[in-house]
């Protein structure tokens, strides 16, 4: 006897409140679709959580939520940016992510065409990163109670043995690396929100930069102090976070900065700083002055780290502030972003 | 960035530097006030305070409309956004701007008041054809620059028979301004004005010319240089006014003549003339009563005007008494010298003018320049 009468409708139908009840409907939604584009044998055996073998050494362990809106962006959408933003975190701490969980919270009335290009996007993604989505959960709520689709997701990956990098590791004289151009994502998501009509070739650097931390791990070794990848509030807030937590503060240099023309100009017209605006496949590392030279040429190296700068370093500062030298040749502090990012009207 | 690198050269910003350091006198003064919100960002994110000698020193002045917006209009903005038939559209800066007792239009909008932030004046048209069940009102701010989009848009809802727009005029005027920061009463509470020059607008003269500020110059003796935004324009505008005191001479100079004429853009004003009349006077939050800065609706056009429209009120609210936002943009003095400043007034929680938006004199020293009071701290 076959499972189910009819097959899901993916061209034409949606997701209603049927798909979240626990009956046979939700059953078809996650078999058909999600396990269809995760495919992996976890989720093949259909339990509530799946069992895996853990490796010596230490674990990390990550939670993140995605709202993102539009939910499809230049570069990407929703579900690769979800894999990518969790193995990132995963990879900040050098580690090796290893295996996903991800719950999905649908508003009735979503396409399934949407979702499953969605989830394609998140097992491509995973599959790229070398990453397996292991176990999840599906709930539908009420029109008008979801912007159509939230994905909240988890992570565990393994440190290799002698590293342990946290935000409070930098030290006075250490490097700051930048692994390439800044703002990408901010903007990409920007100009395509509905009252902010403008066209650009920006597209989003969402991508998964485990691959790279590896290299950089490989050059670099214990002598990387941290790493962070500068999400919202940008390469600002991050250094400013690693300041008040190292108890320090960095001075950097503007010219070396790599700020791609179409995001400068974007910035320029909606009055904002690409020092602020988030990135979404980007890092910085906190590195030691005997092995910058070495990871930076390792960052180089990799696709993703072809853009790759030292930026500046740490000084001490009891103020822990963000310093910079400006390309017209003033300085001023690179400071937090105040509230939500909001362009200047003249 | 093309068309704008040219004018961020480091180059012939360190050959205006030296030529600003060679032709001012190592004993006197040059106090110049920039009137510009525009100004005061381009000082403070390029630093250029650090490329102008110890004696030329730049004050930052009230030209930032979403700063001097006061307290009590924010006030008469989140009533009117209460009321459930209201679509209020606002331009992005506003939203955080301090009403009274922490209120703001982005706790209002949180609170569930319609309030969209929209970027530009054809917005808010499109949002009122498309909720023509709906009163759709115009947050309307700025100076002289932003006045023509206001009048467009109000043609353009005229032509569109769109009986649902509205318009809450805030629109405040540049000259009346420059000259209330010289001689207003307060002046004697505050001590003597010190400016010995003006970085004149640069949007705004685009509108109006440079002929209104050619009466300034003359009656109260201050040099005048109307500038461009960008940080060479700023060099090179600071330089003629340092040649200018020199020379005592105290004339209006365009130093932003690819944008800026004598008579400014006549069509603009002619549409601005058309559709808005003076106020008597309007309330600037730092400044107080201004006469004759503001603009409302003629009467004409009242059908359009949100105050008549919907019976608003004028509500007043006194600034904070230990804010020293009157003091601080005539010159008298520096953010540092407020005891509110980066104590409880920051860019987060933000009480007085200067502090509001990223503009302000106060909110650039916090977020650009506060580095430089420790330099000065540890040299002294």
């Amino acid at each position: 006897m076959k499972a189910y009468q009819r097959k899901l409708d993916i061209k034409n139908g949606c997701v209603d409140l049927s798909h979240g009840s626990g009956g046979r409907a939700m059953a078809q939604l996650i078999s058909g679709l999600f396990h269809e584009a995760f495919g992996n044998e976890w989720l093949a055996r259909g339990n509530d959580q799946s069992a895996f073998d853990v490796g010596a050494g230490r674990m990390v362990m990550t939670t993140d939520g995605y709202v993102v809106s539009p939910l499809f962006f230049p570069g990407g959408n929703i579900g690769s940016l979800a894999v990518h933003g969790t193995v990132n975190d995963i990879a900040m701490a050098g580690a090796k992510p290893l295996y996903l969980s991800a719950s999905f919270i649908i508003e009735e009335g979503f396409r399934f065409a949407d979702l499953k290009t969605i989830a394609e996007s998140m097992g491509e993604a995973a599959r790229t990163a070398g990453v397996h989505i292991i176990t999840g959960d599906t709930k539908v709520v009420e029109r008008g109670k979801a912007d159509g689709l939230f994905i909240s997701t988890s992570a565990v990956g393994i440190v290799p043995d002698g590293l342990d990098l946290s935000a409070e590791n930098a030290r006075v004289g250490d490097h700051v690396l930048i692994s390439g151009t800044l703002g990408d994502h901010g903007v990409a998501i920007m100009s395509k929100r509905q009252n902010l009509a403008f066209e650009t070739e920006i597209v989003s650097d969402s991508a998964a930069l485990n691959d790279l931390v590896a290299e950089m791990v490989e050059a670099g070794g214990a002598g990387i102090r941290l790493m962070r990848d500068p999400t919202r509030g940008g390469l600002a807030a991050t250094l400013n976070e690693i300041a008040q937590q190292s108890r320090l503060g960095f001075h950097l240099v503007e010219e070396e900065i790599p700020v791609k023309p179409g995001v400068a100009a974007a910035c320029e017209l909606l009055g904002l700083d690409p020092l602020h605006v988030a990135n979404e496949g980007k890092l910085v590392a906190i590195v030691a002055p005997d092995v910058a030279g070495a990871v930076l040429a390792a960052m180089r190296r990799h696709p993703l780290g072809r853009d790759a700068a030292d930026i500046g370093e740490a000084v001490a500062d009891d103020h822990h502030f963000v310093q910079m030298a400006t390309s017209f040749g003033g300085g001023r502090i690179v400071d937090w972003l105040s509230g939500e990012q909001l362009p200047r009207i003249c | 960035m093309k068309y704008a690198d040219e004018f961020r050269d480091k180059e012939i910003a360190l050959g205006l530097a030296r030529a600003i350091r060679a032709e001012t006198h190592p004993e006197r003064a040059y106090r110049f006030m920039e009137f510009c919100g525009g100004h005061t960002h381009a000082i403070s994110r390029y630093g250029l305070e650090d490329m102008l000698p110890k004696n030329v020193r730049m004050i930052h002045g009230p030209g930032c409309p979403v700063c001097v917006l006061p307290a009590g209009r924010i006030d008469m903005a989140i009533r009117l956004s209460e009321r459930s038939e209201v679509i209020l559209c606002v331009y992005g800066d506003l939203m955080r701007v301090p009403g009274s007792q922490g209120a703001s239009l982005l706790k209002a909008k949180a609170r569930g008041a319609d309030i969209r932030m929209v970027y530009s004046t054809i917005d808010a048209v499109r949002i009122a054809e498309e909720n023509l069940e709906r009163e759709v009102v115009f947050f309307a701010i700025g100076f002289e620059t932003t006045t023509p989009p206001t009048a467009v848009m109000i043609r353009l809802a005229e032509k569109k028979q769109l009986s649902n727009f509205s318009v809450f005029c805030n629109h405040v005027l540049t000259p009346p301004a420059m000259q209330n920061i010289l001689e207003s009463p307060d002046i004697r509470n505050i001590g003597r004005v010190e400016i010995d020059g003006f970085v004149g607008p640069a949007h705004v003269s685009t509108i109006i010319g440079t002929a209104p500020y050619e009466f300034f110059a003359e009656e109260f003796g201050k040099p005048v240089v109307i500038s461009g935004f960008e940080p060479l324009d700023m060099m090179q505008a600071i330089l003629m006014l340092v040649r200018q005191v020199n020379e005592n001479r105290h004339e209006v100079e365009n130093q932003y003549s690819r944008a800026v004429t004598r008579d400014g853009n006549l069509r603009a004003k002619e549409e601005v003339s058309d559709i808005f009349e003076l106020r008597d006077q309007f309330e600037w939050r730092g400044l107080g009563q201004v006469p004759y800065s503001g603009l409302k609706l003629k009467r004409s056009y009242a059908k359009y005007d949100a105050e008549v429209r919907f019976g608003m009120n004028e509500l007043r609210v006194d600034d904070n008494p230990a804010c020293e936002c009157g003091a601080i943009l005539r010159g008298v003095k520096k953010p540092v010298d407020c005891k509110l400043f980066g104590t409880v007034c920051t860019p987060e929680t933000a009480m007085g003018s200067c502090m509001v938006s990223s503009e302000g004199a106060c909110a650039a020293h916090w977020t650009y320049g506060r580095f430089r009071d420790h330099q000065q701290r540890r040299a002294s």
